[in-house]
């Protein structure tokens, strides 16, 4: 096992660098550069000129790239242009947001995933099965930063019951209450899509188990119903759904985007379109080397994970 | 029916179910704190020192916390005193000398005097200073005629000018001139930006990534101090957010009001406020090549697009029709009897006609946003539709902002026919002389995209730079603008007025047109 885990986490290094390199001349391509962004109106090319020469990016683009990389190595990732204030810093920052965002999605909606595709399989084709289907379409049907709009505007604007954006509230202490209310609509509306694939993808995973000999075994020698469904049907069934939700993971964390723009939440895919549209290179560059990283060792884990619930898979 | 009610009253209680169990939903939605003004800003600055920022997000919170050596006098653009009490210009309009308000203090405890503002002037000017390398300092051209500041006496200040320059003034009143604490430079270094020191109404409290900038009452403060025990300034990028927070009790004064959201705000709880500013949207007409080298067939673009129909019914009003290339928002330069190029289809199809230019082929460049843009993709669809509608056809290209500065500013040349721009400046000077000039076209260094040349225009820009009554000044300016409308370099089409909305807590807050956020005077029950 040990050495299953090596060889995967050798095998991402040439992943992320080639994630740099391609980060790198991607933001190098792409035209406009930052003084441009910083001057606006006043990117006279003598302007311009010289505050490039301040920032840096006067260099060869090989050079560059050594130099980033290097400092990188060292921990260094870069002062942000936009924000003035060390990359890593900002980053990490953000990237709590993101993840307390995701990841509150991530469990709610593999619980309510997982749970409505159980239910809907035990119970195919019966009442619970339809109205579950329904409303797991509807779900995924609508666009998240629209669901996510229109519960502003419900909930927050004339219910009053949640505030409208942000993660803390400007006065007050931070509990875990307060974050609650705040995490509520966001969290939510982030989660409606995923719940309603795994939901899905639960469903017919279970249906093919509930077929299977070892189901039919069970009942015949007297399992009560619900422990067939539960412990030994489902257990066999999360082989192929884990894998789901490895990837609705991968999902809710790339459309938390939407999510932390219509709510302000202070979260790293907000960051990274800030960064991008004020060509703000090093924080672009070091916010998705710093993602990729995360994706590549969140796949290693889900893989090991695996390989643990199924002895089959070892390689 | 009956279903309806189930449904409705199980929709309630899963709905009370979930508000109970996030529970404790304090703190946000109660009202905000009295004497607590809540401003719902457009991005996150990047930071608090007036030599390094260059967004106009960032001047709503700096003009709070620092002042200039002078300042625009409430509701204008005319300078007035501030840090300097008064001061002297040379004949020649190259040795301006100030006198300095005694006693000040910055917000750190240490003296602002003469070495100070020395100090904040060789910071961003002289790259042998040992703080020059807490910049880059981007906007440190505005003072590029600066030669040397000296410390006549403690008190006292004298800048050499390389030459005449009338800008110098506005310049100084403009954020970039701000006057930063030496000692809190020395202590802090490059972080000068996160723990700022001025010697303005308010003092710096606090700065929360992401969350909210916190400035709290300078009781010291030379001019009065404020009504407000503090400010929070919270960046909410997304502009519909901004609505919500605002209808929700969350901020108590939004700026940049979306067009299409201030229906919202027609109800007592709420003043929307207006203000026109230096800003000017127009088209660049590329004069070089095509059809627009002709001047009728530049007029007849003019006239042939709806103005009136743009600021009403697109921008909802937000901003007004233009006549020249200079705001009215620039009052004491501004011609008043221009009158705007009116939407007449007939005459431009004349003019075309007379051009031998009709169907002639058009590219136009439109940007997806920006700076100062309004809402240049809707704006551009119904300026191509106008055109189309007096027989030229039109082909609109779009660009994302950067890429779009790239293709403009080197010039249209082999590109395109027309663009869309916007400027805000601050001094009339900035944009003709800048984007007029036959010496400012782009192989030059200049803004000048559209090739527009008369020797006229130069001499009178020439002139106006370098004379030192305003009076003369005003003079030369309106003379530029009868000259530039009738050679129409440019469509001129719209002025902007900044919007914000109050809650009815706020009392006297009123925008100013250098759409800075001035808040010593507010009030917030």
């Amino acid at each position: 096992m040990t050495g299953y885990i090596l060889k995967r986490l050798v095998s991402a290094i040439p992943v992320l660098l080639g994630i740099t390199i391609i980060v790198f001349l991607i933001m190098a391509m792409i035209p406009g550069d930052p003084a441009t962004a910083i001057l606006g109106s006043y990117a006279t090319p003598e302007n311009v000129e010289k505050l490039n020469r301040d920032l840096g990016l006067d260099k060869p683009l090989f050079q560059q790239y050594i130099i980033w990389l290097g400092n990188m190595l060292t921990g260094d990732f870069g002062t942000s242009f936009a924000l003035n204030r060390p990359v890593l810093d900002e980053v990490l920052e953000r990237f709590n947001g993101t993840l307390v965002l995701a990841g509150t999605a991530f469990v709610l909606c593999s619980f309510l995933g997982v749970v409505a595709g159980v239910v809907s399989a035990a119970n195919q084709y019966g009442a619970a099965d339809k109205v579950i289907t329904f409303v797991v379409l509807l779900g995924i049907s609508i666009p998240s930063f629209f669901l996510g709009m229109m519960m502003i505007l419900f909930f927050a604007v004339n219910l009053r019951w949640f505030p409208v954006s942000g993660m803390w509230p400007i006065y007050g202490d931070r509990t875990i209450g307060v974050l609650l209310s705040h995490l509520a609509m966001p969290a939510t509306a982030l989660a409606v899509v995923a719940t309603g694939v795994i939901a899905r993808l639960s469903r017919s995973a279970m249906l093919e188990v509930l077929r299977q000999d070892f189901i039919r075994t069970a009942r015949a020698k007297g399992v009560h119903e619900r422990g067939v469904i539960w412990r030994h049907a489902l257990k066999a069934a999360m082989v192929s759904i884990l894998p789901v939700l490895g990837i609705q993971a991968g999902f809710v964390l790339s459309g938390a985007v939407y999510i932390e723009i219509v709510f302000q939440w202070p979260g790293v895919g907000r960051m990274l379109v800030d960064a991008i549209l004020k060509r703000d290179i090093l924080l672009v560059q070091g916010g998705v080397v710093f993602v990729a990283a995360c994706y590549v060792m969140f796949n290693i884990a889900v893989d090991v994970a695996q390989s643990l619930l199924d002895p089959r898979i070892k390689t | 029916m009956s279903l309806f009610h189930v449904t409705r009253r199980s929709l309630m209680a899963t709905g009370t179910a979930l508000a109970l169990t996030f529970g404790a939903f304090a703190g946000a939605q109660a009202q905000t704190p009295p004497g607590v003004l809540i401003v719902g800003q457009i991005a996150e600055p990047k930071a608090l020192d007036p030599a390094a920022v260059t967004a106009v997000n960032d001047f709503r919170i700096l003009m709070n916390v620092y002042d200039g050596l002078v300042r625009y006098k409430d509701g204008t653009l005319e300078v007035e005193p501030a840090l300097a009490e008064s001061w002297e210009i040379s004949e020649d309009g190259t040795v301006y000398t100030f006198k300095l308000r005694d006693g000040i203090t910055f917000h750190d405890g240490s003296a602002f005097n003469a070495e100070a503002v020395k100090f904040n002037f060789d910071r961003m000017l002289n790259e042998e200073h040992p703080y020059h390398d807490t910049g880059p300092f981007p906007l440190a051209f505005f003072f590029s005629s600066v030669e040397s500041t000296e410390v006549v006496d403690d008190l006292t200040v004298r800048f050499t000018l390389n030459g005449p320059y009338a800008p110098f003034l506005s310049n100084l009143a403009y954020p970039t001139g701000l006057i930063v604490s030496p000692a809190a430079v020395e202590q802090h270094g490059a972080d000068i930006g996160r723990n700022p020191s001025g010697t303005g109404p308010f003092t710096f409290g606090e700065w929360r990534s992401n969350e909210a900038v916190v400035i709290e009452a300078n009781p010291d403060y030379w001019d009065g101090a404020p009504e407000l025990q503090a400010v929070v300034f919270r960046p909410i990028t997304d502009a519909n957010t901004r609505t919500a927070e605002m209808l929700a009790g969350g901020i108590d004064l939004m700026v940049e009001v979306p067009p299409v959201a201030l229906s919202e705000f027609q109800g007592d709880a709420y003043t929307v406020h207006e203000q026109a500013g230096p800003h000017v949207w127009f088209l660049i007409l590329n004069a070089k090549e095509g059809p627009f080298a002709d001047v009728r067939v530049r007029q007849a673009a003019n006239y042939a697009v709806n103005k009136e129909a743009l600021v009403n019914d697109v921008l909802e009003g937000t901003a007004a029709v233009a006549a020249g290339p200079t705001p009215p928002a620039f009052a004491w330069a501004y011609n008043p009897d221009l009158e705007p190029y009116p939407y007449d289809p007939e005459k431009a199809r004349a003019l075309i006609a007379e051009a031998g230019a009709e169907g002639a082929q058009l590219t136009f460049f439109v940007t997806e946003g920006g700076s100062g843009m309004l809402d240049p993709i809707a704006m551009g669809t119904a300026i191509q539709a106008d055109l189309e509608a007096v027989g030229f056809d039109v082909t609109i290209e779009t660009y994302e902002w950067n890429t779009f500065l790239g293709e403009v500013n080197p010039g249209l040349e082999g590109k395109a026919d027309m663009a869309e721009m916007a400027w805000m400046t601050n001094d009339p000077d900035t944009l003709p002389f800048l984007a007029l000039r036959t010496e400012a076209w782009p192989d030059q260094g200049g803004f000048n995209s559209g090739y527009y040349s008369n020797p006229e225009v130069d001499t009178l820009l020439e002139a106006a730079r370098v004379a030192t009554d305003q009076d003369e000044r005003a003079r030369l300016y309106k003379e530029m603008q009868v000259i530039v409308q009738e050679d129409a370099p440019w469509v001129f089409v719209a002025n902007w007025k900044q919007n914000a909305v109050t809650s009815d807590k706020v009392e006297n807050f009123a925008l100013q047109p250098s759409f800075f956020l001035l808040l010593d005077e507010v009030v917030k029950n």
